[in-house]
């Protein structure tokens, strides 16, 4: 599918396939098309070209099926400044054809949920951001979707309401709930994600669950050392068929050979600030989609 | 694919469901959280305008008009300036900050609730905002003793599609408006000129005639105004079913116009 604003190609021509039950995400650097996507998925974008179904419905003939099975928790707050917590709750329920009593237990339930229980009667300009966000999250579950789709869902978060999310992220999916995420947190994806799809550009260049991108890509561990012209040497010599990478004043080094090749090579070579860590879904990030900043 | 599927037409007329009545009920729940200060304006100042101008000012026009006095030539125009206020800034100022600033309208598209009914919604919200402000202004003309029909019972009836107009055409400017600041121009270009040529501090008559012909046919509030005052003083002619139609018809039209705009706005 495709989506086009004024000329400009957000979306160029993806191919993708979420599987009832997995949590898949949508890794990107800004602009590379994740929120089109997402938004495209809950109908409010048209497609520009090509089609989408959800669940067996194609989004162009039966938005309002798929939008009553699909929770959306966005990027910016858009909770409204006009109520309180749980009457935004009760509002948007409203919107779902959900009867008064029911609204008002799950809202109940779901602010109990997300730990928001003695922020009921307050009004949103008085939560901190991660309340918010929990808000969010409990807002889109309010309907009990099958699906539920969350934008960058711990964007500026402090580690503990980020933990906090990722746990009941991780509740919902054990719970058979289909979970779409974007980020651009590589923690995040390896942590929430049985599949990655990694966007750039408005096109997806490469998918696979965390592990098997990072095996892929940059093997399983990864040297780092202080730069230093000795040191390249040796490495160029001792692992030819290694990639290496300089960064400022350290050199990077991927490798698919074994475990303890990087071991072997300290103990005969004395590499100042050497350290190896575990390769991770960044290292795969940065290599496939550039260093380049994107603003 | 077929293309023809992924192009919107040009002006279509909207799908509505009852859906609309929840954006409708949002904007009421949330007036009446802070209603003891919505309802002070309409309230107040008819009372300011039937003081100074139609006692104060009304004291230095020795003449009656159209066979009534001064103060009774305005106050079915106050009445019908509420209804114009009442509904174009609710779907100005109000609805651009709902969309903008709040993201309140992304928030409820994201649920069963389409696009085209959001915005009917606000519309008919602003609507009903003519109803409620028009309907104070019409108590307080009441107090002052300035009413002379029993026709006057059809005013609230008719505040409904008089604030539609209003609410589309302002609608209208929100889909266009890059920031809040915009609806100056529409403010001191639209709204002024009409708060002040429409017959409703001195009759049209008085104006010069090319400007009298543009005020008489082109200005909505001149045919709100019209139908206000004929139901307060009883003087129902042919006139006031001329602009009745004129009031529906514009109203249908940019009911349609500007829905139209938002989406495009919104969603492109």
């Amino acid at each position: 599918m495709t989506k086009k604003y004024n000329g400009l190609v957000a979306v160029d021509g993806i191919d993708f396939e979420v599987f009832k039950g997995e949590c898949c995400g949508f890794l990107g650097p800004n602009g590379a098309g994740k929120t089109t996507t997402i938004k495209m998925i809950h109908c409010v974008l048209p497609l520009s070209a090509g089609v989408l179904t959800v669940a067996g419905l194609n989004v162009s003939e039966k938005p309002r099926e798929i939008k009553k099975m699909i929770g959306v928790a966005p990027q910016e707050s858009n909770l409204d400044p006009d109520f309180t917590v749980l009457n935004n709750l009760l509002v948007y329920a409203r919107y779902f054809d959900i009867p008064k009593q029911v609204a008002f237990e799950r809202s109940k339930e779901m602010l109990k949920f997300l730990q928001l229980e003695e922020k009921a009667d307050v009004i949103i300009s008085q939560l901190s951001t991660g309340m918010k966000r929990r808000l969010l999250l409990a807002r889109a579950l309010i309907n009990d979707p099958q699906i539920l789709l969350l934008d960058e869902p711990t964007t500026g978060l402090d580690p503990q309401a980020r933990h906090l999310i990722w746990d009941k992220v991780r509740n919902l999916r054990k719970r058979g709930v289909t979970i779409i995420l974007t980020t651009h947190y590589m923690d995040e994806a390896a942590e929430l994600c049985d599949r990655t799809l990694i966007m750039d550009g408005g096109r997806i260049i490469d998918e696979g669950s965390p592990v098997a991108l990072i095996k892929k890509h940059v093997g399983g561990e990864v040297l780092e050392a202080d730069y230093d012209e000795a040191v390249l040497k040796a490495l160029k010599e001792r692992l030819p068929g290694a990639r290496l990478e300089i960064l400022g004043d350290r050199v990077h080094v991927f490798t698919d050979q074994p475990h303890g090749t990087f071991e072997r090579f300290l103990e005969d070579f004395d590499a100042r600030g050497a350290m190896i860590r575990k390769a991770n879904l960044e290292d795969v990030f940065l290599k496939i989609t550039g260093r380049q900043l994107r603003e | 694919m077929n293309r023809a599927e992924n192009i919107t037409p040009r002006l279509a007329f909207p799908s509505l469901t009852y859906r609309l009545w929840k954006v409708w009920r949002r904007d009421l729940d949330a007036f009446m959280k802070t209603y003891q200060v919505n309802f002070l304006p309409p309230l107040f100042e008819p009372i300011l305008y039937l003081l100074a101008l139609g006692l104060g000012l009304g004291s230095l026009v020795n003449k009656t008009i159209e066979g009534i006095s001064y103060i009774q030539f305005i106050a079915p125009a106050l009445i019908s300036i509420s209804m114009m206020y009442g509904s174009f800034f609710e779907c100005t100022y109000s609805s651009f900050v709902r969309m903008y600033y709040q993201r309140t309208f992304e928030g409820i598209i994201a649920t069963p609730v389409s696009v085209e009914e959001v915005i009917a919604g606000e519309l008919l919200w602003g609507a009903t905002r003519a109803l409620i402000n028009s309907t104070i202004v019409l108590a307080v003309v009441a107090a002052f003793r300035l009413i002379s029909s029993p026709l006057f019972i059809l005013i609230p009836l008719l505040s409904f599609p008089v604030g539609l107009m209003f609410s589309s055409l302002g609608m209208c400017f929100t889909a266009l408006a890059p920031n809040i600041d915009f609806f100056n121009y529409p403010g001191f270009l639209f709204i002024t000129p009409m708060f002040l040529l429409s017959g409703t501090f001195f009759p049209i008559s008085s104006l010069p005639p090319a400007v009298e012909g543009v005020a008489q046919v082109l200005l909505p509030l001149t045919h709100a105004v019209n139908l206000t005052r004929g139901l307060i003083l009883g003087r129902v002619d042919i006139g006031l079913l001329l602009s009745f139609i004129w009031i529906v018809g514009v109203t249908i039209v940019f009911f349609i116009i500007s829905i139209n705009l938002m989406k495009k706005r919104l969603i492109d």
